[in-house]
């Protein structure tokens, strides 16, 4: 089985990851709620990962990284938690559903909402945002890199115009994190959303949020914290105040390994590996007779994806066809980019999508090539 | 019962406050180590970093150079 569906989530994971979620169901007790040697094993791996995570994502503090579930869940955090009723929200075309429904909600709250429009490769105009600013601008909420095309957003640009108009800048990493460096600080980010499972390699069920320093974000979440037992409301102080209930440790320690591992490797090294078979596979495919690439390949500065049509046929049974004949794995359909989709104009086809990763090797690019033109010649 | 002696307990409003602790006085050679937080102090749940009143100076200065989360400092016979 050749696996072309990363961007869904990575299915290879480091050896180190696997042995340290193992070895911490062996070992690990519940975060925060003792001393003894188990619980304390706990408590040291999870901080030692928030530490390892605001290194990585340049966030001020170790205390405000905040672990949830994955991506959607902290991004439901972060704009429910700082956006209200009478708030303009500007966002792009280019959001997955766990961006569009949170906003989506709260502008059946109250809250207004403006996109700035992606062409018909996907790109949208940077002049936009400062255009969509009115007069009760609150944030800006946008993704790194579409799940849907791979094209990446200028964050730097984007965080430029958030904080010339004091807007709460959030970002949705879930294609960038672990592969394109992220500093918060240069980059004006006041929150970062990122899921562990993609490209950091970690297991599902790992995620989270980082808050630049003075952020206030109200927990939609209340419970058990193993600290402050009889205070009747969430204690305030970060990462706490959003973290009520058992993290998941044994992942949190998967994470940890995962975060070792693009360390040892390089970010860069892994960048250059998937850079190169997102090329090569563009590159074989893109002359094929029928075929229609989506996004914007000027530049290979993007998440690796390859997103595609073959003529008017149905994705969903290209992507059906490549699996069963030959093993190939890849998602078609909607990718949960309802925007994106209609401004590609795929909204009734869907696309089928190629996404790679760190343990994708050429063979395995030339194969999927391969496939591709044989179904096309059919 | 182990024997009862005068000690210092730093108390803090997290699990991460009280970890971020751990880690520095282990990598400062601080002696200490963390307990649950006594009932005597609070009855809330929690840990503490537990060491001798003799590093009450250190522990301060530790605290406010690292703007670490810490509640309070306390005196106690345990």
């Amino acid at each position: 089985m050749i696996y072309l569906d990363n961007a869904a989530t990575t299915l290879k994971k480091p050896d180190a990851v696997i042995h340290a979620v193992v070895n911490a169901m062996q070992t690990m007790g519940n975060s925060g709620r003792s001393t003894h040697d188990e619980a304390l094993a706990a408590s040291r791996t999870i901080y030692d990962t928030r530490e390892k995570l605001a290194a990585f994502f340049g966030c001020p503090r170790p205390d405000h990284v905040v672990f949830t579930a994955n991506s959607t869940e902290a991004l439901n955090i972060a704009i429910n938690g700082t956006i209200g009723s009478g708030d303009h929200v500007i966002s792009t075309d280019c959001e997955h559903n766990s961006v569009l429904r949170p906003l989506y909600r709260l502008e059946e709250q109250g809250a207004s909402l403006s996109f700035t429009a992606a062409d018909r490769q996907g790109r949208i105009n940077y002049e936009d945002f400062a255009r969509l600013i009115t007069p009760r601008p609150r944030a800006i909420v946008c993704t790194h890199a579409s799940n849907l095309t791979g094209n990446k957003l200028d964050l730097r640009r984007i965080g430029t115009i958030a904080k010339a108009h004091q807007l709460l800048f959030i970002v949705d990493a879930s294609q960038t994190a672990g592969v394109f460096p992220i500093d918060m600080e240069s980059l004006g980010i006041d929150i970062l959303c990122f899921t562990g499972h993609k490209s950091l390699m970690a297991p599902q069920g790992t995620g989270g949020l980082c808050l630049r320093e003075g952020v206030e974000v109200r927990p939609w979440k209340v419970g058990g914290t193993g600290v402050q037992t009889y205070l009747t409301q969430q204690p305030v102080e970060y990462p706490t105040r959003l973290e009520a209930g058992t993290l998941n440790g044994h992942g949190i320690a998967g994470l940890h390994a995962s975060l070792s591992y693009i360390e040892s490797v390089g970010m860069d090294a892994i960048r250059a590996h998937e850079e190169a078979l997102t090329r090569r596979f563009y590159e074989g495919v893109r002359g094929i007779p029928g075929i229609t690439i989506y996004g914007d390949f000027s530049t290979f500065d993007r998440a690796p994806i390859v997103s595609l049509n073959i003529g008017d046929l149905d994705s969903s049974l290209v992507s059906d066809e490549l699996s069963c004949t030959y093993g190939i794995a890849t998602r078609p359909g909607a990718h949960c980019a309802p925007r994106l989709h209609r401004a590609l104009g795929t909204e009734t086809q869907g696309a089928v999508r190629f996404s790679f990763n760190w343990f994708n090797t050429e063979a395995e690019v030339d194969a999927a090539v391969q496939a591709v033109k044989e179904v096309a010649a059919e | 019962m182990r024997e009862k002696s005068l000690k210092l307990l730093v108390t803090f409003h997290t699990t991460a406050g009280a970890m971020s602790m751990e880690k520095l006085c282990k990598r400062q050679e601080i002696p200490g180590r963390l307990i649950p937080v006594p009932r005597s102090i609070t009855a809330d749940c929690g840990m503490a970093w537990c060491t001798v009143p003799e590093q009450r100076s250190i522990m301060e200065a530790l605290i406010a150079r690292e703007g670490l989360d810490a509640e309070n400092l306390h005196e106690l016979m345990i």
